[in-house]
């Protein structure tokens, strides 16, 4: 093994950069392959690099459970499962080749599967993480179920590294299907939002969807009979399976429009959207993707109206990147903050300028 | 030591002047529910862990949402403790009153307000119960997945609290995975609503916080679930097992051959009997263990998975495998495992049922621990395991009415739940740990974590008014009940003062 996969126990190391943070109060900026790093509002700290602090600590396929160092490139663990025929259900988007377990988590962000199988925080069992008051703990274990004390494991996913230093998490993986086949068909986005609707209340395997404002492309992945009727029902002509990758990784051209991208998380069934812009739709719809140059308030609100919220992943200065909390909500993020990182070091700002 | 509220290690509860409380719960709300007198408050006294019970200084039963937030405030201005109950079917003793506090029913918010068959969500409040949601889906080809065996009495308020499971989680996960939005009202009063109609919400995930946190964050009032396409089809194969180990490693094996069953459970030969003799399920009561695996989703999958289950079960070595052969069969086998509780509890006067989990690879050993506790003990112990999470729910069988035998049963239980922490397991896979597990929590967590949990709870209730002592113990019973239990000649929580 070389430097870069070596396993290796970094954790008392990182402990002692927070101790050392906590005493000069000096606010870190957490990062793993940085690939992410332009999601989030920009925060300025010494830099805290998880990346020394890697290797998978146990890996039981029949247990389906892996147990990994959050510096760990997610290839790495990826390939692990891989060899055993496993895999991350919620089929994270790396945005880049350093990407780590750790960032995997801290952001949150689950790929076409998602609507399925559940998204990151869904399969977090267990994590280890360093406390703003410099102690490294364990919450969650390596078991499937476990209601003793609070979820602090699962709310650690997505919270941007805002609550404390992920050392090390349990996750849940499970089987790759026997059988998996991609489709692309020719409906406009009205009819296939209908027939999406219709599929998913009968025992169509769907496992992503997508629409690109000219074709519907489908994968299907369960047992051999399934995927073969369902094949056969939907019709359509093949498409290679590639396909989700380069969506869940922004590398259709779609992506390369010049205008802002946002994210529109919005309710199962929602219909088509007037948005200003193009639009590329993933989740079965729950996800739309859009470029466009109008202003943030009236993107917002349009998603607020459907009853979803608007994200922007293109930075830009003076651009809140996260949708605006109710202020009750917000008042109690910021005591749960408080409580978990009372001297306010980790990612200051990065979710918001209040957290 | 007693599970009762202890004010010397649990914390020292505010001192409620009853009288006007009633009085301004009477003028805030002149339409609301109070009860505060003798017989009217027997049926609250306890939820389903009947073993310990304490009378309520009133019960409130509101039934809108503005109320709830009156009554909070209320008590929130009043230093008045606050017990959350729905349906009052928990087993850990979560819904437990205190004498010093309000208990606040949540039974008659019972409406579905919305279901969507389209968008396959339901918005209900929360007292509906559990099952009542799947049946009002039903007609559209849908349901509600998590299924806790009290399923047709639980309410969904109560499940978010607890994060309630069932037999079917491995494939279709815990209530936290089959929820999408809670409203919730804190101790202040303020209504707020954890995550959304979408699939993820923008902060900090509260719901997954939220959910499991056993009332102590604040009230449920409102939840929006998940509803599934039902699977087209379900078989169930029975295998039958000499040797209750070799049942264990199957389960391994069927998991290794890349098969996720949708409920996989093991019964040992106590269970079997009992189940056998009240439901007549066709079990073989001389196996030592049997498995249930049952495969469901589209037919031609659940065919050939059948098939490979077979196969699985045939080289780990089990005497006999049975396919039900059609959907009454199916249901019987189900029947046997569903009803093994009461079934036990027919041939014991009494019965104390664990939740312990556990990496499956341990069973083996627990099993042994198990069984030499039990002659340790003297108290029959019968093995009934959700084995496919990991999930045991051994049952004690004790006579309450010989003196000290409720006692032996828990301590017996405590050392069962001693053993899953050891092999890296908890204390609890789906009932909580409310105020019966309390003591457990100080062997699973260090002072440290527990401290943690304390600093998250403070973000929601400074003043630790909702359901105090239960869920996280204080350092100081960690302390008392460390005393009593020297592990390997040290005591734990050295830093602690003793009392």
């Amino acid at each position: 093994m070389d430097a870069m996969t070596a396993s290796h126990d970094a954790a008392q190391s990182l402990q002692d950069e927070v101790l050392q943070a906590i005493e000069k109060r000096q606010a870190l900026r957490i990062r793993g392959g940085d690939s992410k790093r332009n999601l989030g509002r920009p925060v300025e700290g010494k830099e805290l690099d998880t990346r020394a602090h890697r290797g998978i600590v146990t890996y039981d396929p029949t247990e389906l459970v892996v147990t990994v160092r959050t510096g760990t490139s997610l290839s790495e663990l990826e390939a692990a499962l891989e060899a055993n025929g496993q895999m991350l259900p919620c089929e994270p988007p790396h945005y880049g080749e350093g990407a780590t377990v750790g960032g995997m988590i801290a952001t949150g962000f689950s790929g076409p599967r998602r609507p399925w199988a559940g998204s990151v925080r869904d399969f977090v069992l267990g994590t280890r993480v360093i406390t703003g008051e410099g102690k490294h703990l364990r919450f969650g274990g390596e078991v499937m179920k476990n209601v003793a004390g609070y979820d602090l494991s699962r709310l650690l996913a997505g919270s941007f590294g805002c609550l404390g230093v992920i050392t090390e998490v349990s996750l849940k993986v499970l089987p790759k299907p026997r059988q998996s086949a991609s489709l692309r068909l020719e409906i406009d986005t009205h009819r296939a939002l209908i027939k999406l609707a219709e599929w998913e209340r009968q025992a169509i395997p769907l496992s992503a969807a997508s629409h690109d404002g000219t074709a519907l492309y489908v994968r299907l992945e369960g047992g051999e009979g399934s995927v073969a009727s369902a094949c056969d029902r939907i019709g359509g002509d093949r498409l290679p399976a590639d396909y989700w990758e380069a969506l869940r990784e922004h590398r259709l051209d779609f992506f390369s429009d010049p205008r802002p991208l946002w994210r529109l998380s919005l309710p199962n069934h929602t219909p088509v959207l007037d948005l200003p812009g193009s639009v590329l739709m993933d989740w079965a719809g729950a996800q739309r993707w859009l470029k466009s140059s109008s202003a943030a308030a009236t993107l917002r609100r349009l998603a607020e109206q459907a009853g979803g919220h608007a994200m922007c992943f293109t930075s830009e200065a003076g651009r809140e990147p996260f949708h605006p909390l109710a202020p009750a909500l917000l008042r109690y993020q910021r005591q749960l903050k408080q409580q978990m990182d009372p001297h306010g070091l980790f990612n200051p700002g990065r979710l918001y300028a209040e957290l | 030591m007693n599970i009762l509220y202890d004010e010397r290690v649990d914390g020292v509860l505010p001192r409620v002047d009853k009288t006007r409380l009633i009085a301004s719960l009477h003028e805030a709300l002149p339409g609301l529910l109070v009860l505060h007198e003798g017989e009217d408050l027997k049926p609250y006294e306890c939820d389903g862990l009947s073993a310990y019970s304490t009378t309520p200084m009133a019960v409130v039963l509101p039934d809108t949402v503005e109320q709830v937030q009156t009554i909070m405030r209320l008590c929130h201005a009043q230093n008045v403790p606050v017990v959350a109950r729905g349906a009052g079917t928990g087993l850990s003793g979560g819904a437990l009153p205190l004498e010093q506090g309000i208990l606040l029913v949540m039974a008659r918010f019972n409406k579905i307000l919305e279901l969507d068959p389209d968008a396959r969500r339901a918005r209900v409040q929360p007292g509906v119960r559990n099952l009542a949601i799947s049946q009002a889906a039903s007609p559209y080809g849908l349901y509600y997945a998590p299924d806790p065996s009290s399923q047709i009495a639980c309410s969904i308020g109560g499940n978010v609290a607890e994060n309630a499971g069932g037999v079917h989680c491995l494939k279709y996960g815990l209530t936290v995975h089959n929820i999408l939005k809670v409203d919730i009202v804190t101790i202040e009063g303020e209504r707020l609503t954890l995550g959304s109609e979408a699939l993820d919400s923008p902060g900090f995930d509260l719901l997954a916080l939220f959910t499991g946190s056993e009332g102590l964050l604040g009230v449920v009032v409102e939840v929006t679930v998940k509803l599934l396409p039902k699977p087209q089809t379900a078989k169930v194969v029975m295998a039958s097992f000499d040797n209750i180990e070799k049942a264990g490693r199957a389960v391994g094996d069927i998991i290794a051959a890349g098969i996720i069953p949708g409920g996989l459970e093991m019964m040992d030969n106590l269970s079997i009997r009992a189940a056998e003799d009240f439901i007549h399920a066709g079990y073989p009561v001389d196996a030592e263990a049997i498995l249930l695996c049952e495969l469901d989703g589209v037919e031609s999958d659940v065919h050939a998975d059948c098939d490979r289950v077979r196969q699985v079960l045939e080289k780990a070595g089990a005497t006999e495998i049975r396919l039900a052969r059609d959907e009454a069969e199916r249901q019987r086998f189900w029947a046997g495992r569903k009803n093994a509780f009461p079934a036990v509890g027919r041939i014991s006067p009494d019965y104390y049922c664990m939740d312990g989990t556990i990496p499956r690879r341990a069973l083996p050993g627990v099993l042994r621990g198990i069984e030499e506790l039990s002659r340790q003990y003297s108290l029959r112990v019968a093995n009934v395991f959700h084995a496919g999470d990991g999930n045991m729910h051994p049952l004690i069988l004790f006579d309450a009415n010989q003196p000290g035998e409720l006692e032996r049963a828990e301590e017996l239980g405590a050392k069962i739940l001693d053993l899953c922490v050891e092999v890296g397991g908890s204390i609890t896979g789906e009932h909580g740990v409310g105020r019966e597990k309390i003591n457990s929590m100080c062997t699973q967590f260090k002072p440290d974590e527990l401290t943690m949990f304390h600093a998250v709870k403070k973000a929601f209730d400074e003043k630790g008014l909702l359901n105090p002592g239960k869920n996280v113990p204080t350092l100081h019973r960690c302390a008392e009940f460390g005393g009593m239990h020297v592990h390997h000649g040290k005591l734990p929580f050295p830093e602690l003062e003793r009392f």
